[in-house]
Parts: structure tokens; C-alpha cells; sequence
């Protein structure tokens, strides 16, 4: 165990991990992989914080992206807008980084105070992976908290949608807790009160049956006003839009019980229905909670303004300064640096423009622009500093103004449920059964009229019914998650067994963006392979990377005169050879490229190239068979055709294969199928596909690490669970099944109790059991078979 | 056999204090993250000198 780990240690980056170069960078004895490593090492060592490293082994990540600036920290206004609390002396501010995922991240950013007295306290929320910071802002400002949280290691992530704020400011978890407690505490009192009732009172003990209805009544007016508050507001509101839903049964029920409950008390005419009320709203309350219960920590709601930054820097008379990005405007010059995101679409004035649009497109190869040409937004800097001048206002960009698009305005909230449809049915016949009843009995007995009537109101409340669904779709929701997919919210189930249309986006939805494969052409004996991997191992180029993972040889001999030219190739002397790698033009030859080429050049003499070949996804063959007889299958790519050969056998109709597709052409396309009755789902990656991502009937964001960005969607899914895609629909199908069969179960609870309802013979006790036990049958019956479904399915 | 009431009122006095105590837990945030604190009582409090020396003496020797 222990020479594994000092073998590891040896090749491998001290702080993250990665594999050393040739020549690392050294602190002490450990090794490095970048100076970026290194300076987090040497400040944490220097602060005396090196148990980072004992509480787990690698906990850094990489620091060889460079970071952003934050100059406009600097910016008063801004900083006002993103702190949470702010007086003269201290400042409370929550922010978002990404890289935290281990235990010594929690432990590093709590004691940062050890680097910085300056900063009071930070509070870390692993599973949000935020911390709160509270620090001295007379000694040190936002700017430089920020670069010292990017100094250690955990650049936090700015930006102007804040997901951060509106996620502190939702408290509907909280309150509806609170909800519970009080229910919970009011049901326990009551039942403990009701009991002896239940068992008969002897005649000494009749004098206490008053005093035990009264503290029930008083039970139950928080219960009625607080608790189930919702219910009454919800049954009100859907009434005046002229829609019943099931709150109209359980509003009506609960209000019933309660009349009646307290004129049997204040009469002294019986105990009244309080424990049946108070079981009723808790198991109600209980099942919401379940289906509320989402995985808030992933954001589904996120648009461009999440991917751009939060300030950009004007040039104004000869000077730079940082402006916030809602107060640009068309004319405005601004300064991009190395590795900072076009914010709007604008002319290129000064410099070299080399831009990688995988955020738009997912296709990772730059792209060159010349001067005066109009580079659009969303495209993110990797040469040098760039001037440009503002031709759209961020808003209306070619990318941006999608999400604009007032169709989404209206859609999607309201997925048409199962429970939604069968509680207007259920509704109108409870409301006719109890009339009815009442009639019945009007002309003999005016009181069994009154009786029967609200002993139908109050038996026939669809408790059973409003758990069904939730308790069903939050099994399925917590499989699901246990696979990887995660859905923003219970209906989205629904609505994927409905599904019949999928739409496939190629660049990063089933290409593997991680794997890369190499295709070779020309020759290359065993003995130059070696040289090849020697020599490419020193850099750190991803396509380096990943022709040495490619090559699988281990380092042999030492590389001399190594140098590279980013972007270019690479070229030294390895064992006695002359070797250089790289493009067409880094190595003087006259060929045009195509797709990610590397050549290969030993003491002058042409060997050949290697040409990177994007994999499919493990098992997308399968998927797209096992799909096809259950859908229809299409293909949007923003790419070139090239693959069209490749991608043919899997989409049984040629016509549903689009290449060269625009976000805006993808939209058009989902919305096309839609017009013509397919319910859609979109599976899609970059922010190109938001778009339809957003129209569609379900947008599935496919993400090889659930934590970095994915575009404004209904669920995301896992790069690994990508061919379970089959299972999570039958799945949904299976659940849909479940709810309508706890539907059955709880219907025919409900005619029992209604047979003794309308005869007028319904009593407390009969109440108290038969409600509480429909209830345990349905929590029962969903959970166990949503699993057993799951377990059918493979996804247990 | 009035002793009920009394027992009865102390009894839901008693369980209205726990009732408030959750009340307070849940408004001063105590139950918005339930999975940091598990892993937050596990770091020392105060990190050893020597205990840090002796860990890299450890990856020297290995």
C-alpha cells in the first residue's frame, strides 16, 4: 500500500493529481504539475495548512486553466448587488464554487481565516457547494477575498443570473416544515386525547369527555388555519379560473369536518371527526413534502446569463474600467482578455481573435477571425487580449435573444397530470353522491340529512388519492437519482411516459466528449511510436493528452531541446531523433486539414498523421435499436455532414437526419414536431441546444460532470446512465401504471365508507380508522411497487 | 381524579416547548444543510505541528 503511494506520488501532480511533465515544477519534495499547483501548495504550507492534504490524498483540482480577473469586484455597485449583508465594517456574501468535492475542501475554506484574519467566519454548504464568507471589509475587499479563495484553489463562480440568491431567499422548504411540525404535534395530542373515547367512557369518566373535546377543538384551529392554509387558498384560486382540482375535494372535506366537528363538541352532541382532521393534513402535508423534495443543489434554470460574466472592461478615453454587463451598449469598445467569454456580438478592432464556441456549439476546435469581422457572443478568448466594439446590446446577441422567445413565456407549468384530470371527475361525482344523500333523507329526517351529507364530504375526502401520485413519482424520482438522472421536478415523469418523438443533438450528446479515439495513416514503426509518446508526454496540449493515453507506452527516454508552440506542435530531440509533432503549418507542409490532425515529422522524414476520431457513447448502438421501436428518432447536428454515413443505419428514416443546424433552425424543428402531435424529447448539451432544449416537451441536458453548467432544462442526465435512457422511460410508463391501479385501491376505500356515509351511519371511530389505514395502504402499495418496477427495470 | 387536568395541561405544555425549540432550529437554518455538519465534526480543531511533520516524514520514508 504503501509503495503505491509513494509511486504515485512520484508521477503524479502533488495537488491534483494529473501526470507530472518531464520537468515538474518541485517545492520542497513534492512534485508538481504546474506552478499554478505549486502557488496553492506553498501558500497553504507557508500558513501552515498542510493537513489539505492529509485528510484526503489529491484534493486539489487542476490550476492550469487561467483564471478569470475580478476587477470588477473593485465596482461598488456590483459588489453591493452580490453581497447578502453589508454594514461599514462587515460583509456577508454567499458565493458559488464549483470545485468543491471532498472533505478537505470543507476544512480549507473554514479556516480561512488562518491565511487572512481578515475573514471572520466561512461557513461551507457541501451540497450546495457554496460558502458564505463574513469578512472585514476595512481591511481587505471583495476583490481580494475572491482572489484569495482563486489563490488557494476554489475560483468561485460569478455570474449575473444568481442562482445563489434566489436559492437563499426560497424558505417554501422551511415554512412547509414548519407546516408538518405543527400538524404533527396537534395529530399526536388529539389521537392521545381521542382514545378514550375510542375504548367507550364509563359514566365517572363522562365528566372529562367535555374537556377532552374542547382541547381537541382548540387543536385543531391551528391545524385548520396554518397548516392546511394552502389547500383553502389553492381550492380558491383554481375555482375562480373555473378549474377543479383535487384541493377543491380535500379543502371541502377539511372544511366540513371542522363545522361539524365543533358543533358536536359546543352540543355536547358528539366528539366530532378532530383526529381524522389532523391525520388527514398531516399525511397530506407529508406526501407535498415528498414531492417537493427536489435535488436543489442542481440548478434547472439557468440561461446565458449564467455562462457570461458578471462585468466587462470598456475602454473609454485611453482608460479601462469595469462595467457591468446590463449597461453596455452598442458603440461601447471593450477589452477581452486570454480566456474571458464574448458577452455581446461585436466587431472585432484590435488584436488576434482565436475562439474556442464549445459553449455554443460543443465543438471544442478554435476558430480564427480577422479584423472587422463580427464575432457573436458566447465565444471565449484563447489567444491574447482582444478590442472589440459592440454591434448588438447583450440581450438581443444572435445567442441570447433565443431565450427571448416569448413562446417560452407560457409553457411548461402546466403538464397535464394524471391526478389533475381524475380529481375534476371525482370532484363532480362526490359532489352529486353527497347532494343527493342529503335529498334523500330531507323529507324524513332533516338532521340524518344534514348527517349523511357531511359524512359524505368528509369519508369520500381524497387523501389516499392526493398521496398516490406523490409518493409514487418521489419513489421513481429517487431511483432515477440513484441513476444519475436527475428531474427537476415529479411531473416531468408524467410526462416522459408520454414521450414518442427523440431528438438527438451529435457534438457532446452522443459523442463521448471525454474519449477520444486516434486513427492513424501512414507509417510508424514500434520504436518511433516510442519516440512519438516520449516527446508528446511533456505537453499539455488535450490533444497531446490524449495521443499518449491513446499510444499506452511508458516514458523511455529523455526528451532535449523541447519546445512547444501553443496551439501549433510540439518538437525536440529524443534518443538521438529529430521529432516534431503539430499541424500542417507548424511543420511546413502544404495539406489542408480536416478535423483535429496531428502530423508527425522523425529527423525530417515524413511518418504521417494522426487524425482524432470522436467515439459514440457506450453503447448508443443498443440504445438507438432499442429506442427506435418505441420512438421516433432524430438527429440535430450544428456540425458538418461528414458523419452522415456513419449516423445513417441508427435513424431508420434519412430525412430525420439534419446537419449544419442552427440554435435557432433547432428550435423551428422541435416546434415543427410539435405542431404536428409528437410530444418531444430533446437530449442536447451545449448552449446551442437551449433552445429547443427549453421548447421541447422534455429537454434533457446531457453532462459529463453534473456540476459544471448544463443550459436551462427539465432534467440532466449523466454522461455514464446514457443508455439506461430505454429503462428511465419504461419506467416512467411503469409509474404511470402504479398511480392508476393506487387510484383503484383508494377509490374502493372510499366506496366502502361512502356505503355507511350515505345511510347516515358513519361514526368518529370509523372515520379515525378507515382514513389513516387508506392512507398506509397507498404509501405501501406505491413505494414497494415503484421499487419492485425498478427493480424489473434494472435500475435498482 | 382532577389531577388529569393538570397532568394533561403540563403535558402539552411540556410538548409546546419542544414544538418552539423546533420552531427556533428551523428559522436559525439548522435543517437547510443536513450533510456538512456530519462531515465538519470530524476535522481536529486545531492542526497539529508535529502531527503535520510526522505525515510528510511518512511520504518521505515510503
Amino acid at each position: 500500500m504503501k509503495e503505491n503511494l509513494s509511486l504515485s506520488i512520484d508521477t503524479q501532480c502533488y495537488h491534483c493529481g494529473d501526470d507530472l511533465p518531464a520537468a515538474p515544477y518541485t517545492s520542497g519534495d513534492k512534485h508538481f504539475c504546474c506552478l499554478g499547483c505549486k502557488g496553492v501548495y506553498q501558500i497553504l504550507s507557508h500558513h501552515n495548512l498542510s493537513s489539505y492534504y492529509a485528510y484526503n490524498e489529491i484534493p486539489g483540482a487542476s490550476q492550469k486553466k487561467a483564471a478569470q480577473h475580478f476587477d470588477y469586484l473593485d465596482d461598488t455597485k456590483i459588489a453591493a448587488e452580490l453581497a447578502d449583508y453589508a454594514d461599514e465594517n462587515t460583509t456577508v456574501i454567499t458565493l458559488f464554487i464549483p470545485a468543491i468535492h471532498c472533505s478537505s475542501c470543507i476544512w480549507l475554506l473554514e479556516n480561512l481565516y488562518k491565511i487572512n484574519p481578515a475573514i471572520v467566519q466561512s461557513r461551507t454548504d457541501f451540497l450546495k457547494k457554496q460558502v458564505s464568507l463574513t469578512f472585514k471589509n476595512q481591511q481587505i475587499s471583495l476583490r481580494k477575498t475572491v482572489e484569495l479563495l482563486t489563490a488557494v484553489g476554489y475560483e468561485p463562480l460569478i455570474s449575473l443570473q444568481d442562482v445563489v440568491k434566489k436559492q437563499q431567499s426560497d424558505h417554501s422548504e422551511r415554512n412547509l416544515l414548519t407546516k408538518i411540525a405543527v400538524a404533527g404535534f396537534c395529530f399526536g395530542n388529539v389521537m392521545l386525547l381521542s382514545f378514550p373515547e375510542y375504548f367507550g367512557l364509563s359514566t365517572f369518566e363522562k365528566t372529562f369527555q367535555h374537556f377532552f373535546g374542547w382541547v381537541n377543538l382548540v387543536f385543531a384551529v391551528p391545524v385548520l388555519l396554518y397548516s392546511a392554509r394552502d389547500y383553502f387558498i389553492s381550492a380558491w384560486t383554481n375555482l375562480k379560473n373555473g378549474i377543479l382540482n383535487l384541493d377543491f375535494p380535500l379543502a371541502l372535506g377539511i372544511a366540513v369536518m371542522f363545522i361539524r366537528s365543533a358543533y358536536e363538541i359546543i352540543t355536547h352532541t358528539g366528539a366530532g371527526f378532530i383526529d381524522t382532521l389532523c391525520s388527514l393534513v398531516f399525511f397530506l402535508l407529508i406526501g407535498k413534502w415528498m414531492q417537493q423534495r427536489t435535488y436543489h443543489y442542481l440548478s434547472f434554470e439557468r440561461d446565458y446569463r449564467s455562462y457570461f460574466p458578471v462585468a466587462v472592461t470598456l475602454i473609454k478615453d485611453g482608460k479601462e474600467k469595469p462595467l457591468p454587463l446590463n449597461e453596455l451598449k452598442i458603440g461601447d469598445r471593450i477589452l477581452i482578455r486570454s480566456n474571458e467569454i464574448i458577452p455581446a456580438d461585436a466587431i472585432l478592432l484590435k488584436g488576434e481573435a482565436e475562439l474556442d464556441f464549445s459553449f455554443v456549439t460543443g465543438e471544442s476546435l478554435a476558430i480564427k477571425k480577422v479584423l472587422g469581422e463580427v464575432i457573436y457572443a458566447g465565444g471565449r478568448q484563447i489567444k491574447g487580449a482582444i478590442e472589440l466594439e459592440v454591434v448588438k446590446p447583450v440581450s438581443q446577441s444572435y445567442l441570447t435573444k433565443l431565450w427571448n422567445n416569448e413562446t417560452f413565456a407560457a409553457r411548461k407549468d402546466n403538464i397535464k397530470t394524471f391526478s389533475n384530470t381524475a380529481s375534476k371527475y371525482f370532484s363532480i361525482v362526490l359532489l352529486v353522491i353527497a347532494i343527493s344523500a342529503g335529498l334523500f333523507w330531507i323529507s324524513t329526517d332533516i338532521n340524518k340529512a344534514v348527517a349523511s351529507f357531511t359524512a359524505v364530504l368528509i369519508i369520500a375526502c381524497p387523501c389516499a388519492l392526493a398521496l398516490s401520485s406523490p409518493f409514487t413519482l418521489a419513489a421513481v424520482l429517487s431511483i432515477f437519482d440513484k441513476n444519475k438522472f436527475y428531474l427537476k421536478n415529479t411531473a416531468i415523469i408524467e410526462e416522459l411516459a408520454r414521450i414518442d418523438t427523440i431528438v438527438f443533438d451529435k457534438t457532446g450528446t452522443i459523442t463521448n466528449p471525454e474519449a477520444k479515439g486516434f486513427e492513424f495513416t501512414g507509417n510508424l514503426s514500434q520504436e518511433e511510436k516510442q519516440l512519438v509518446s516520449d516527446l508528446a508526454r511533456n505537453s499539455g496540449h488535450p490533444l497531446s493528452r490524449e495521443l499518449v493515453k491513446w499510444l499506452n507506452l511508458s516514458s523511455l527516454h529523455p526528451v532535449d531541446q523541447y519546445m512547444e508552440k501553443v496551439g501549433r506542435g510540439l518538437s525536440g530531440s529524443v534518443n538521438g531523433h529529430e521529432i516534431k509533432l503539430g499541424s500542417a503549418a507548424f511543420l511546413g507542409l502544404t495539406q489542408q486539414e480536416k478535423g483535429s490532425v496531428v502530423h508527425i515529422l522523425v529527423d525530417g522524414k515524413y511518418c504521417g498523421y494522426f487524425l482524432s476520431a470522436q467515439l459514440w457513447r457506450t453503447g448508443f448502438r443498443q440504445l438507438a435499436v432499442k429506442l427506435g421501436h418505441q420512438a421516433d428518432l432524430h438527429l440535430l447536428s450544428g456540425d458538418q455532414d461528414h458523419d452522415q454515413h456513419i449516423l445513417a443505419p441508427f435513424f431508420p428514416k434519412t430525412n430525420q437526419l439534419h446537419f449544419k443546424q442552427s440554435p435557432q433552425n433547432k428550435l423551428d424543428y422541435i416546434l415543427k414536431l410539435q405542431n404536428s402531435g409528437a410530444k418531444v424529447m430533446m437530449l442536447g448539451d451545449g448552449l446551442n441546444d437551449a433552445g429547443a432544449l427549453k421548447q421541447s416537451n422534455i429537454g434533457v441536458a446531457v453532462t459529463d460532470n453534473i456540476n459544471n453548467f448544463s443550459p436551462g432544462c427539465d432534467a440532466i442526465l449523466d454522461g455514464v446512465s446514457f443508455e439506461k435512457i430505454p429503462q428511465f422511460i419504461k419506467q416512467a410508463k411503469d409509474a404511470v401504471r402504479v398511480i392508476h391501479m393506487s387510484f383503484v385501491i383508494s377509490v374502493l376505500y372510499n366506496i366502502a365508507g361512502l356505503f355507511f356515509a350515505v345511510q347516515g351511519l358513519l361514526s368518529p371511530l370509523m372515520a379515525a380508522i378507515l382514513m389513516p389505514l387508506s392512507t398506509i395502504t397507498i404509501i405501501l402499495f406505491t413505494s414497494i411497487s415503484a421499487r419492485f418496477y425498478a427493480a424489473k427495470n434494472n435500475l435498482l | 381524579m382532577n389531577m388529569i387536568y393538570m397532568l394533561i395541561g403540563f403535558s402539552i405544555l411540556l410538548a409546546l416547548v419542544f414544538l418552539l425549540a423546533f420552531f427556533w432550529a428551523s428559522k436559525s437554518g439548522q435543517n437547510d444543510d443536513l450533510f456538512t455538519p456530519a462531515i465538519r465534526m470530524l476535522f481536529d480543531d486545531e492542526p497539529d505541528i508535529g502531527k503535520d511533520e510526522l505525515s510528510d516524514e511518512d511520504h518521505k520514508k515510503a
